[in-house]
């Protein structure tokens, strides 16, 4: 199981800045080991976000996303006490989700 | 008696319905392999739809000018534009040239960043599509001083 996500959110003028920070090797599938042979892909292909358990979003990426990775975006109408919820899937179909409130 | 095609073609279909039904409002959110093997910009775009590209205005790209470390590049995309359903992220000159796809809805602002790893120094993308299929894009240059992948 990998490490917990960190999950920030901060409530501002009617709406909620949202930052993650995940735990993950995103293995881009270029990189060769020592012994010359290339380390397969290993990355989060699906992220998705819940406010108080309703979809907010949605997002796919590709193993050019940085290791340990960061994303930010902006929920409108979130306040202080919602809940927001952010699941990651890799393509080892490992998956994670962590929880936060917005302050 | 059906042929192998026909139940394969079936199969298609079905799994189609449920991963529509799954998520309502987020219809594409299955896998874009296509769009995430592609080689060119224009490519990953139309593997998400889009029939036409501008450039615009209205869309932008954030990033450094020149990035020290290749690995770790923060880009972010945004737009002011009504009507947005997806907003990505591109590295033209990487092995691949899409970085992250991110489904705006009603409940978010068209405004993402992530970080993203470049090879080399390359041009980058934001490009939005919009709800009736059109492509709009902003790029901007970064310079790498030490690239992220290989090695």
């Amino acid at each position: 199981m990998a490490d917990p996500m960190r999950i920030r959110a901060q409530a501002a003028g009617g709406k909620a800045t949202v930052r993650v920070l995940m735990s993950h090797e995103m293995e881009s599938g270029q990189r060769k080991d020592a012994a010359g042979k290339t380390v397969p892909a290993w990355f989060i292909q699906e992220v998705t976000a819940n406010l108080n358990g309703k979809q907010v979003l949605a997002a796919e990426w590709g193993p050019a996303v940085s290791k340990n990775p960061f994303m930010q975006f902006t929920i409108k109408g979130a306040k202080a006490g919602d809940k927001v919820a952010v699941t990651w899937k890799d393509n080892k179909g490992d998956t994670r989700t962590d929880e936060a409130t917005v302050s | 008696m059906q042929s192998r095609r026909e139940t394969l073609k079936q199969s298609a279909v079905l799994a189609g319905l449920l991963a529509s039904a799954g998520f309502p409002q987020f219809a594409l959110a299955a896998f874009n392999k296509a769009g995430f093997d592609a080689k060119t910009v224009a490519d990953a775009t139309k593997a998400y739809g889009a029939t036409s590209m501008a450039e615009s205005k209205d869309v932008t790209i954030t990033g450094p000018d020149i990035a020290e470390n290749g690995a770790v590049v923060p880009l972010g995309a945004s737009t002011t534009l009504p009507g947005v359903k997806q907003l990505l992220i591109l590295v033209e000159k990487n092995p691949s040239t899409l970085v992250a796809t991110f489904y705006v809805s009603d409940a978010v602002e068209a405004n993402f960043s992530t970080r993203a790893k470049m090879g080399q120094s390359s041009d980058v993308y934001a490009v939005a599509i919009m709800a009736d299929g059109k492509a709009l894009w902003a790029k901007k240059e970064v310079k790498v001083t030490l690239g992220g992948c290989g090695g």
